[in-house]
């Protein structure tokens, strides 16, 4: 009986797609002594890899997701287990066709190839289909099937063949050693393996094995039911195992996939049903595969009835019987993005919750990512150190995947908020906010007023200022009062709940170095001095941007968005040094920050403290502890709406007192509390500041993005040596500013761009820049002081110019827009005079 | 004429059998559930008979049993609603006969014995109580004419009987191949009113201490050789197993 190595620079757990592909990546990027192994036999050790369905269909609304499929087809292709077949996503309800036309400005935005077709045209290569059924469809020229246990395969046997890999299956974990915050071992059934590296690759088991090094790999096993109803004559006359374009069945959420002379129904339109790692039967309790669960045939029946509505002389045919049924397990997570990268044990990595079409694509970027500390496609969006504490709870991903199942082919408006587990993080004045009738939208478990009803009566003193949006699908998540709320604040002051915010404090002797080291802003500034820096990877792509505070000569304060928070407090903590006398403590939940701007936010301040509070007294990025109405409040002189004022940092006993007497001292200069709305986009677009996930993300650069100073700081920090090459050549993309010129469409309804779109030659004509890539837009916003619908993209830099002509493709129609800007000039107060 | 095939809600004993804590019943947590294989057998047969009507005893789950049998051919189907558990072979035996005097049946069909409780009795104590001839453990069943001709594998060859209607005949696997469903059959059955009853009469319980499993045999490998020097005695082996003939 085979036994483990004793030793290995890393140790993969898992012989699914993502691992088998880990291995290989991991080999060809030059790494020696790697071992594999699995509980099951090989090639199929019983996981989601060995019953997935294998298609894939390219397009997605997530970049991330879609780069990471566009990349595995490239990978399957190579090893010659892809066979196109072409894929259609069918409508049956215009809200669909609505849907599918904005599938059309994703395929437009990344580059693949795809039409709107008629049912004909459908029927032309799907002669089983019954046109009645829908009213229109997506086509996908490109989409095929892949030998997804033969890639794995032949991606295990390339790594053999260096030497590199020892691969050891029917080997189970039973225990992974932690020490000092570091992995040292993997205990198994066969022998104890010392490591400095392991990836946990697990699918469904994954949270099971984290468990064991105490880390949370928040996903849940759920079930996909499919049935193979065979053989179908219309099938069996041909060659090969797929012939026929692959159906997506949107409205029913069910898909019909050839599978030789079997037609393979699948769905997603039944009740959520979930497992728990623990209760997944072993190989030898199961019937089929342990992830190949009985068949709950009820839950089918529905979906059978449309699937043979759609297609009755096929799955109707004489002698088709449906002779393979299961309950196949996969891996859901709270938001439907996949759990990678290296947990909160360093050298502990993780790489589940993956679909067949990213497998070997995110292979490859976590093999780089443990290498080369970055991977090429940007992975922020996956990264396991983006939860938050109360979403490693199992409970919140039962409550989240329950809610977004029925989602996996549903028509998700960029804008939509869960409804389920909310109300975790709440801010000290909720109950306040509440009264003012604050609608809230989530942020990192937090619940922050988006707008406030309390202010609906601004909408009608602004009027057309507001610009109200007629179409519903435009004003969706939205309200005219965020508009309404933004000329308040521009006219005299707003104040905004900012609790969300991650705050962490980094104190002790190693602290300039730690801030320093991350930031490529100079951090070693006079105690009082707020800092805003970009931070980069060793390869100069942008990790983050964020405030820094010197509060004392060993003490920072990192000040960051909700949403990124855990990931860049990770990132520091990675750098403070070990020896133990520096440390990181978060302060996220017992800080508590209230954003107060506008040109009567002075005024509003002053009445409320006896400090000086003047432009001489307390200058523009300085912070100092004042006193707020007889309260200690740290005060930081900063802006991300492009108005005089302040962030006020106070503790969670004070901060509702402090929002209260902002309000009130606000009442007679005007003010008003105003929501994430203005704060997140209307406010920060007109000024052109870029938002990390949005404009800046692992693929872009400081000079691209327009934020170079003129100097660069001679202390060393993270990203340096490729920072100062890029500055030295001319970007391949520009980040630019359009204005839309007009927004009527065809139907003569004004419609508003919501971020993603395409963005065109003003005839229609697509845009490339030198790497291959096409301009969309990054953020989309209402400049409400301008009148504009605002724009940010990445062009071609011969296309950033100022004035220049394009066009923008909402909803297949084109819309001209011209560019505004082409660095970090504000659309709004150029000259930046109202910060002052 | 008119065929009673009888099923019962087991779990799945085609992976490793996993018994209850009290040892009463088999665990269905990861297998399912499924009928006997020997009673798909008799649905075949059922159904290949004509006239074929399901009935179960079980909780409101088994209704899914009736729903496959349905899909595959049967057309009407009764459902004893009662706690199986409590029920013995004869309190079965006795709750079928009632429903073969209402229905008034002439042939019923049963598996040879269930898969979980392997009791081999409820099949011969049916004939009893309904004083009609049985022939247990079959392979192959036609009706002719208002005979019954069954066979089977005996000691010595294949036997075969001859029964007047009405009669009771058990079915071992391996005579027929059971049909998968249709997706027309499936969504037929969906639509089957099914009769629901109640016991007739107290059940005496199955009088079972507890089941007991098998310890496990001992798996072994045998390498038969590697690479393209392997395949003859591949095939061989599938010949051996009736996979492939020659």
């Amino acid at each position: 009986m085979a036994t483990v190595p004793a030793t290995a620079k890393v140790v993969v757990i898992g012989a699914g797609i993502v691992g088998n592909s880990l291995v290989h990546h991991l080999a060809r990027l030059g790494w020696r002594d790697i071992v594999q192994i699995d509980k099951g036999p090989l090639p199929n050790p019983g996981g989601s890899t060995g019953h997935a369905s294998n298609f894939i269909f390219p397009v997605d609304h997530s970049r991330e997701i879609t780069d990471l499929t566009l990349d595995s087809m490239r990978q399957y292709k190579e090893m010659g287990v892809f066979t196109e077949s072409g894929g259609f996503e069918l409508a049956r309800t215009e809200a669909r066709m609505e849907e599918l036309r904005r599938r059309m400005s994703s395929a437009r935005a990344w580059g693949i190839e795809a039409q709107l077709v008629d049912p004909e045209f459908v029927k032309d290569k799907v002669p089983f289909i019954e046109t009645d059924q829908f009213i229109g469809a997506f086509w996908t020229p490109g989409v095929g099937v892949v030998d997804s246990l033969r890639a794995g395969t032949i991606m295990r046997e390339r790594a053999l063949e260096t030497g590199a890999l020892t691969v050891v299956p029917n080997v189970e974990v039973v225990g992974l050693d932690v020490d000092d915050g570091r992995i040292r071992r993997v205990r198994t059934s066969r022998g104890d393996i010392e490591a400095e590296h392991v990836v946990i690759a697990c699918g469904v088991w994954s949270p099971k094995i984290g468990d064991m090094a105490g880390i949370s790999i928040p996903l849940t096993p759920a079930v996909h039911q499919m049935v193979s109803v065979g053989p179908c004559p219309q099938l069996a006359e041909r060659e090969g195992e797929i012939s026929f374009p692959i159906i997506r069945d949107m409205d029913t959420f069910c898909y019909e996939r050839q599978h030789g002379a079997d037609m393979e129904v699948g769905s997603y339109a039944h009740r959520a049903i979930l497992h728990e790692p623990e209760d997944i039967p072993s190989l030898e309790q199961a019937t089929l595969s342990p992830t190949e669960m009985p068949f709950t045939p009820d839950d089918f029946d529905p979906q059978l009835e449309q699937a043979y509505e759609l297609m009755p002389d096929l799955l109707g045919a004489e002698g088709a019987q449906m002779r393979y049924a299961i309950n196949g397990l996969l891996s859901l997570t709270c938001d439907g993005s996949p759990i990678l990268g290296e947990s909160l044990v360093n050298g502990l990595w993780t790489a589940a919750a993956v679909w067949i079409k990213e497998g070997p694509g995110v292979g490859r970027a976590v093999a780089e990512w443990m290498v080369n500390g970055r991977s090429e496609i940007d992975l922020s969006h996956s990264d396991i150190a983006r939860f938050h504490p109360h979403q490693m709870r199992r409970e919140h991903t039962r409550l989240r995947t329950t809610e977004s199942f029925i989602k996996t082919y549903g028509i998700v408006h960029p804008g939509e908020q869960y409804e389920s587990d909310r109300g975790r993080r709440l801010a000290p004045m909720h109950a306040a906010q509440r009264r003012l009738g604050a609608v809230f939208f989530e942020t990192g478990g937090w619940e922050r007023p988006h707008w406030y009803e309390s202010n609906a009566g601004l909408v009608v003193e602004y009027g057309a200022a507001v610009m109200p949006r007629e179409h519903e699908w435009d004003a969706r998540w939205w309200s005219p009062i965020i508009n309404a709320e933004h000329l308040r604040m521009r006219e005299a002051a707003g104040i905004v709940d900012l609790s969300a915010f991650e705050v962490f404090d980094i104190v002790g002797p190693g602290a300039l170095e730690t801030v320093q080291t991350v930031c490529v802003a100079q951090c070693d500034v006079p105690v009082g001095k707020v800092v805003y820096t970009p931070v980069l990877d060793p390869a100069g792509c942008l990790r983050s941007d964020l405030t820094v505070m010197r509060l004392g000569g060993e003490h920072f304060r990192v000040v960051t968005g909700a949403a990124h928070g855990p990931v860049d407090r990770k990132w520091f903590g990675d750098h403070v040094p070990a020896d133990g006398a520096t440390t990181l403590m978060n302060r996220t939940d017992d800080v508590v920050t209230i954003g107060l701007w506008g040109p009567r936010a002075r005024d509003i301040l002053a009445s409320l403290t006896s400090e000086d509070v003047s432009d001489g007294g307390f200058g523009f990025l300085t912070c100092r502890e004042i006193q707020v109405k007889g309260v200690p409040v740290l005060a930081s002189r900063i802006s991300y709406v492009g108005e005089l004022g302040w962030e006020l940092y106070v503790t969670v006993d004070d901060a509702a007192a402090v929002w209260d007497a902002l309000l009130d001292a606000g009442t007679t200069y005007g003010a008003v509390p105003v929501g994430i709305g203005v704060y997140g986009t209307t406010g920060r677009i007109e000024k052109g500041y870029r938002a990390f996930g949005f404009e800046l993300d692992g693929e872009r650069t400081i000079v691209e993005a327009g934020m170079q100073r003129p100097k660069v700081k001679a202390a060393d920090f993270v990203g340096k040596a490729a920072y100062l090459h890029q500055r030295e050549s001319a970007p391949a993309r520009v980040l630019c500013t359009m204005a839309v010129d007009d927004h009527t469409s065809a139907a003569g309804t004004k419609r508003y761009m919501l971020g993603g779109e395409p963005v065109l030659t003003r005839s229609g004509a697509p845009l490339t820049d030198d790497r291959g890539a096409h301009p969309y837009v990054t953020s989309a916003g209402p400049a409400p002081s301008l009148g504009k619908h605002l724009l940010m993209a990445y062009l071609p830099p011969d296309e950033a110019v100022v004035g220049n002509e394009l066009a923008v493709s909402y909803m297949e129609e084109l819309y001209p827009v011209t560019v505004v800007s082409t660095d970090a000039t504000p659309a709004f107060d150029a000259a930046n005079e109202r910060i002052r | 004429m008119s065929t009673l095939v009888c099923v019962k809600r087991v779990v799945d004993s085609s992976g490793q059998v996993v018994l209850t804590e009290d040892g009463q019943a088999v665990d269905g947590r990861y297998a399912g559930f499924t009928m006997s294989v020997h009673e798909e057998c008799a649905v075949e047969i059922a159904v290949r008979t004509g006239d074929a009507t399901v009935m179960t005893l079980g909780d409101t789950d088994a209704v899914e049993q009736l729903r496959a049998a349905l899909a595959v051919g049967c057309t009407a189907a009764t459902h004893v609603v009662a706690d199986q558990q409590a029920f013995g072979p004869a309190d079965v035996a006795r709750e079928i006969a009632a429903v073969v005097r209402d229905q008034g049946h002439d042939l019923v069909l049963l598996g040879n014995d269930a898969s979980d409780t392997g009791d081999f009795q409820v099949g011969i104590r049916l004939a009893y109580e309904l004083g009609w001839p049985v022939v247990n453990g079959v392979t192959e069943v036609s009706v002719d004419d208002g005979v019954v001709t069954a066979r089977g594998a005996g000691p010595g060859g294949v036997e075969t009987y001859r029964l007047p209607l009405p009669a009771v005949v058990t079915v071992l696997e391996g005579g027929v191949e059971p049909r998968y469903p249709t997706v027309p059959g499936r969504m037929r059955a969906k639509k089957v009113a099914i009769d629901e009853r109640e016991p007739t009469s107290q059940p005496q319980g199955p009088g079972r201490v507890r089941l007991l499993l098998r310890p496990p045999v001992p798996s072994s490998v045998q390498v038969l050789g590697k690479g393209a020097e392997a395949a003859p005695a591949v095939v061989d082996l599938f010949e051996q197993l009736g996979v492939i003939s020659r």
